[in-house]
């Protein structure tokens, strides 16, 4: 099964709850984490405040920031290769990834899945 | 001979702990000295801001264990927590410096430039000193001058916090931010943990002073470290007036009749306490022989110079006042360390601006609520309200989890609810509670204390450096105002910065000042709270107090503050329209006293 490699940008907290309002996004994206690692996929999350070395010592990454800077995080590697830039996957997009069968009728992932918050 | 019952049969490791300025360094420095007396070897550990261990002994110390010559047995150790969290800040960002674009460094810098980061980097350096180790292996005690908060004892105690992140290095992160450059083994930090909770090892001294005020905070302390595991702790109540001296001046007699009332009204959870009590010494509490007489009740030896009365002409809260009246409306935030008196102050600032016509709101955080039950009412144009952190922290958590959580599935969820257990979650909703009266700040004056625990800072930085990212990507560069740029516009917002005319206190605010600064907050004035100086006192001792005031209330003026304002120690408690009237003194423009 395909590795996905995620750079967040400088978080305190996965979820984003320490931000004044909860990031709605994060919080989706964090589940959907959660829900493909029960399916088997392999997912890694690097936080830039806390594992600055993961970005520094991936050329790809590393060529993004220098590029792009970290306001363009996150950034979604499969297998090494950039994936996706600038937003987190949804779970259709890590299923496809990952060939996990969604069977999910009601995705997780809150953000341009017809809530409030696109 | 000593008859204290903190000094009775002393474990090995002595923590010291109270707020800046109850002197628990100068306690620390006095027991050290004193258990090396009685001929144990001994480690005196401070991380007194002020670092002034190396003054009291009259040698330079630093961060390593350097030997006291003029007493045998005592060696000392003083750890910056500052230089301690670079330190640790390096650890992580050292390695990327150069190989990352220099904002994005910047910007992990930032984020651990908290006060959980100081905290945790203090606890690190600790560490090595609480476990068995070949370097405080021949030491009997080791006294520190300060100990762990809840804080940092329960970020350690975090169940996934040692198997998950730490160890594997990557991975669920949940809220260690401020853990990543910790660089000892899990294994260290559970052995230095288990020898805090064990009575028979460690003992933990509450430094407190005989007011109201700092023994509620003092049995807030208790409590918490209380439930976290450390049994072992004793009170002890510094620098209380002499009763002798009570009966030459009118404010001595005040200070020792509210010494009194508080001891009488002492918290239940700290009264069955074992506790002590050291009288307020007139000398500076530098020097062996100084430092000796601290723990003793006899006469004192030391000649104290009477000095003649202080002609006083400082500047007045009420002519600051004049100056915030001018804009008509606005923002007036008091800032400073726990029991220096922000809410007595933001409480006398909004009386004083009602009184002038102008329409007030003030909030405070105050736990006691007493003061703002006996304001609501008493003048037309004053609105009164307070924010109960617990009660907001509560609502915060079911808010997001009904609102936020809702979607999530179980697992989701899960995650959600132990991020919410994170000691941040009580920060952002205090200033949620607060953000939400910030606005309005348009129309009408508000005036607010801030929450006294010391990671508003932390708090700030981080809703700061968020906001501007919901403003850049909601609105591009419309006019879009959050709470945060609202805090740095000193039109909108003026920030005073409240401490009191002693050395740790003073010390305190101007790092509370520089950590503003970093947020791009510049404080607007300073005042300085219960002036001995600022009375026409005639008892001895008080006079020395005020003194050695005037060298603080100098080092302000010239180098801490923009402006300031000198409030003077008051008779009565500060309770009431009149009362804190009072205290802002004569103004310009302001209401006239007599």
């Amino acid at each position: 099964m395909a590795t996905i490699q995620v750079f967040d940008p400088a978080l305190c907290c996965s979820t984003g709850v320490c931000g004044v309002e909860v990031d709605q996004q994060l919080l989706g994206f964090s589940a959907d984490v959660d829900w493909a690692k029960q399916n088997g996929a392999t997912i890694e999350r690097f936080n830039l405040a806390q594992q600055p070395l993961a970005f520094a010592e991936n050329s790809v990454v590393k060529a993004f920031l220098e590029r792009s800077g970290a306001d363009a995080l996150p950034l979604i590697l499969l297998d090494g290769e950039v994936a996706l830039a600038g937003r987190y996957p949804n779970r259709t997009e890590l299923a496809r990834w990952t060939g996990i069968a969604d069977s999910a009728e009601k995705p997780a992932s809150a953000c341009c899945s017809g809530s409030s918050c696109c | 001979m000593t008859s204290l019952k903190f000094l009775d049969r002393p474990p090995r490791f002595l923590f010291f702990t109270g707020k800046g300025g109850v002197g628990k360094t100068s306690v620390a420095c006095a027991t050290a000295l004193h258990l090396a007396a009685t001929g144990r070897q001994v480690l005196l550990v401070s991380t007194d801001p002020a670092s002034n261990v190396g003054q009291v002994f009259g040698i330079s110390i630093g961060n390593q264990i350097t030997a006291i010559p003029a007493a045998s047995g005592l060696a000392a150790l003083e750890i910056d927590p500052q230089a301690a969290a670079q330190v640790y800040r390096d650890r992580i960002v050292g390695p990327v410096r150069g190989l990352l674009p220099e904002a994005v460094v910047n910007g992990i810098e930032e984020q651990l430039s908290g006060a959980c980061t100081t905290e945790i980097a203090a606890f690190d350096e600790f560490t090595a000193l609480l476990t068995d180790s070949a370097l405080t292996a021949h030491y009997d005690h080791i006294v520190f001058d300060t100990a762990p908060t809840g804080h940092t004892i329960r970020l350690l105690q975090l169940p996934g916090a040692w198997t998950g992140f730490l160890e594997a290095g990557k991975g669920d992160a949940s809220c260690l931010g401020p853990l990543a450059g910790l660089e000892k083994q899990g294994a260290q930090y559970k052995a230095a943990l288990a020898a805090l909770a064990d009575g028979n090892r460690t003992r933990l001294v509450l430094v407190t002073r005989a007011q109201q005020t700092t023994l509620r905070e003092v049995a807030r302390t208790h409590a918490e470290l209380k439930a976290i595991g450390l049994q072992n702790q004793y009170l002890l109540i510094n620098a209380i007036l002499p009763p002798a001296e009570a009966a030459n001046d009118r404010l001595a007699m005040a200070i020792h009749q509210r010494e009194l009332a508080a001891l009488a009204t002492i918290p239940a959870v700290i009264s069955s306490l074992p506790r002590d009590g050291l009288l307020l010494k007139p000398f500076n509490l530098v020097g062996l022989d100084a430092l000796r007489e601290l723990l003793l009740d006899g006469p004192i030896k030391t000649q104290v110079p009477i000095d003649s009365a202080i002609a006083f002409d400082k500047p007045t809260l009420s002519a600051l006042v004049d100056e915030i009246a001018k804009d008509g409306h606005g923002l007036v935030m008091l800032m400073g360390k726990g029991g220096v008196g922000k809410t007595t102050l933001a409480a006398a600032v909004a009386v004083n601006l009602a009184q002038r016509g102008l329409p007030v709101h003030l909030t405070t955080s105050d736990p006691a609520a007493h003061l703002s039950e006996t304001l609501n009412g008493s003048l037309a144009n004053l609105t009164v309200s307070r924010i109960d952190p617990h009660l907001e922290t509560e609502r915060y958590r079911q808010h997001v989890l009904e609102t936020k959580g809702a979607q999530l599935d179980a697992q989701g969820r899960a995650l959600l609810e132990e991020d919410l257990r994170s000691p941040c979650t009580e920060e952002i909703a205090v200033f949620q509670a607060f953000s939400r009266i910030i606005r309005e700040a348009g129309e009408q004056f508000v005036v607010m204390d801030t929450a006294p625990t010391g990671h508003t800072l932390l708090l700030l930085d981080a809703t700061g450096a968020y906001h501007r990212e919901v403003a850049r990507q909601m609105h591009g560069d419309s006019h879009y105002l959050t709470p945060m740029m609202q805090l740095q516009d000193s039109k909108q917002t003026k920030v005073l910065i409240a401490t009191l005319a002693e050395t740790t206190p003073v010390l305190e605010a101007a790092n509370l000042q520089e950590d503003l600064r970093r947020a791009g907050i510049e404080p607007w004035a300073w005042v300085i709270n219960s002036s001995i100086t600022a009375t026409h006192t005639t008892s001895p001792l008080l006079r020395q107090r005020a003194h050695n005031e005037l060298r603080e209330i100098d080092a302000v003026a010239h180098h801490h503050a923009q402006r300031y304002a000198v409030v003077p120690w008051s008779l009565a408690e500060p309770v009431g329209v009149n009362s804190l009237l009072a205290l802002t003194g004569p103004g310009m423009s302001g209401p006239s006293q007599s």
